[in-house]
């Protein structure tokens, strides 16, 4: 549109600055995240420097066993599955928030994640796995099918009750407590052998990442995040109000049953891939909404930007602060999230 | 034009309106919708509205049973406004008028919601210059007003409104009675109001439906239902209707009424 040919209207010109600073967040998130993969395939126990890392990166058929095996099979992986990992729990979280309308649901808190970990506990500790599946993917579908029962769980008692939000978190502490105890359960009568497996599982850690999983996990946020973007009108539309919105011509019900799908498939991929990895999910849309404000063209987008950058960053420290160590990641995202949680809890009590 | 036939809604078993009919109501009238607590004035907004499922009866606007369109086409007809206010979005403005014109899958099509046509209706109801303002940060009456304007931006035939007074002050109740008579008149609306100051109803409404327990008991021009009788008998309450030196008509309460005996 010519602003010249109608009124000047510095609103207008207002809300087009707007839109382009947003657009300037997105590409500098999107930036750092580049710079935060450098940086995280760069670092590490091994000590290697930048000419022997990107002489393998870029002639992997020269450089000796050892150095190809850290940088293509490692540290690639590892520093893609952070970014990978961060952008799903960041989409899902952000999408979590809108539809439950609830500043205090991420996967993490609303007991999803904690469902995952107590499949991935059958299959590591009882041996109860799916059948018709690869023996290297058991744990994974385990901890899937269990995240996704415990979303469309979620889902069934929030409109069978028609349930009020904060009812619905009640429902889902209730969960994590429930699934918590279970695990304990599981690795009280464990081996001890299964049981170092398992801590692997409650801690989160993107030590098993791998090529295949860092591909399908990013093949589906590539494939949800356009479908959620389909419905960011929508998504936006249910923040002013879900009887609003439901006369706007929104089918409410639907949208909310289609985003948890998206949701808990994101989470439960995520979850089953690293492990319960908490906070992720929670901060990052807050920090997006600071951002971003609540127009979900920008705001889901920029939640899963910044869980990317959260993780990206967490899994650096996670390298670096014990030396010579790599400390599982859910560890740091937990001693970082933890006061910013509260911080959340805080300010909107003082409000 | 809107007629309402034979109308029945329940919650569950318990039914909340039944067998009502009203109308016809015509297009660009402000009519006011009265009547006690827990009368199903919400009820019969939402139904008509289709948030609420309609157990028997129809909805005609303009001749077309409304309960038969899909939700997304019925949408397109009637805005409902509920009383409840958004709580905390950090939306601004500008962008919420924006969600509401684009907010269905018909809507991109059916309707160009341009910026100068949302800054045209800002500017009918007097709030331009809150537009890059966050609603989060606006006040009771200002959050109302925010509400009226994502409602015309979707311009409905019918306009169902809950109690949109009910967090304003004198000036704005005025203001907000006068631009809504005026949209009404403009487009054509049928503008359906729940309101419960009666002297409002009296002096600023075209006409009135006074329910009492989900059925309709009085319906025609505002001094024709808000009488001392249709007071006694539906609220309980003593009232005169009286008319002022300006010849504008005011309801004055006495008291409770006695008893039955």
């Amino acid at each position: 549109m010519n602003a010249t040919l109608t009124t000047p209207a510095p609103i207008l010109m207002d809300y087009r600055r707007m839109l382009r600073r947003r657009w300037l967040l997105v590409a500098l998130l999107s930036l750092i995240i580049l710079a935060s993969i450098l940086a995280d395939f760069t670092l590490g126990p091994s000590g290697l420097g930048w000419a022997d890392l990107s002489h393998a990166l870029f002639h992997p058929d020269q450089a000796d066993p050892t150095t190809r095996v850290i940088v293509w099979d490692i540290r690639l992986p590892y520093a893609l599955m952070a970014v990978a990992v961060g952008l799903s729990l960041g989409l899902a979280g952000g999408e979590m928030q809108t539809i439950l309308n609830n500043p205090l649901a991420s996967p993490f808190t609303l007991g999803i994640s904690s469902a995952a970990a107590f499949g991935a506990s059958l299959a590591i500790v009882l041996g109860l796995t799916l059948p018709g599946v690869p023996q290297s993917w058991t744990i994974a579908a385990n901890a899937f099918v269990f995240a996704l029962v415990s979303a469309l769980l979620l889902d069934a008692v929030a409109r069978w009750g028609s349930m009020s939000t904060s009812g619905l978190v009640l429902f889902g502490i209730a969960l994590v407590f429930s699934f918590n105890a279970a695990v304990s359960l599981v690795q009280f009568v464990a081996s001890a052998e299964a049981l170092q497996g398992l801590v692997f599982w409650t801690m989160g850690s993107l030590a098993r990442s791998s090529w295949p999983k860092v591909g399908i996990l990013l093949l589906v946020f590539a494939v949800l995040l356009p479908l959620s973007l389909r419905d960011t009108w929508k998504l936006t539309a249910l923040r002013l109000g879900e009887d609003r919105a439901a006369s706007f011509g929104i089918d409410v019900p639907r949208l909310r049953l289609t985003a948890l799908v998206r949701i808990s498939v994101l989470a439960a991929l995520a979850v089953s891939f690293v492990g319960t990895i908490g906070f992720v999910g929670l901060i990052a849309p807050h920090i997006a909404r600071r951002l971003f404000g609540e127009d979900h063209r920008f705001y889901l987008p920029g939640s899963a930007l910044v869980g990317g950058t959260i993780l990206s960053l967490a899994s650096i420290a996670s390298k670096n602060i014990v030396p010579g160590i790599i400390v599982p990641v859910g560890i740091v995202t937990s001693l970082v999230g933890v006061p910013f949680f509260l911080a959340v809890v805080l300010r909107r009590q003082m409000k | 034009m809107l007629q309402i036939q034979n109308l029945s809604v329940a919650y569950g078993h318990r039914p909340i309106i039944h067998g009502l009919s009203a109308g016809p109501l015509q297009p660009g009238r402000v009519v006011s919708l009265l009547g006690p607590n827990g009368s199903g004035k919400s009820t019969l907004l939402k139904a008509l509205a289709g948030l609420l499922k309609v157990a028997h009866g129809q909805v005609l606007l303009d001749g077309q049973d409304l309960t038969q369109l899909s939700f997304e086409r019925r949408a397109q007809r009637v805005v409902y406004l509920p009383q409840s206010l958004p709580a905390a979005v950090h939306l601004r403005v500008f962008e919420s008028v924006m969600v509401a014109a684009r907010a269905s899958d018909l809507d991109p099509q059916a309707q160009v919601a341009s910026p100068q046509r949302i800054l045209d209706v800002l500017g009918r109801l007097g709030i331009e210059h809150l537009a890059m303002h966050y609603l989060d940060q606006l006040s009771g009456g200002q959050k109302q007003l925010v509400g009226l304007a994502q409602a015309l931006i979707r311009t409905p035939r019918l306009l169902l409104l809950d109690e949109p007074l009910s967090a304003l002050d004198l000036n704005y109740q005025c203001h907000v009675m006068d631009l809504l008579a005026q949209e009404t008149r403009e487009h054509g609306l049928t503008t359906l109001i729940v309101l419960h100051d009666l002297n409002i109803a009296l002096q600023r409404s075209d006409e009135a439906l006074l329910i009492r327990a989900g059925e309709l008991v009085g319906h025609g021009r505002p001094d024709q239902v808000v009488t001392a009788t249709s007071l006694a008998d539906v609220y309980q309450v003593q009232a005169r209707v009286e008319t002022c030196s300006r010849g504008l008509s005011h309801v004055l309460i006495d008291g409770l009424c006695a008893p039955a005996s």
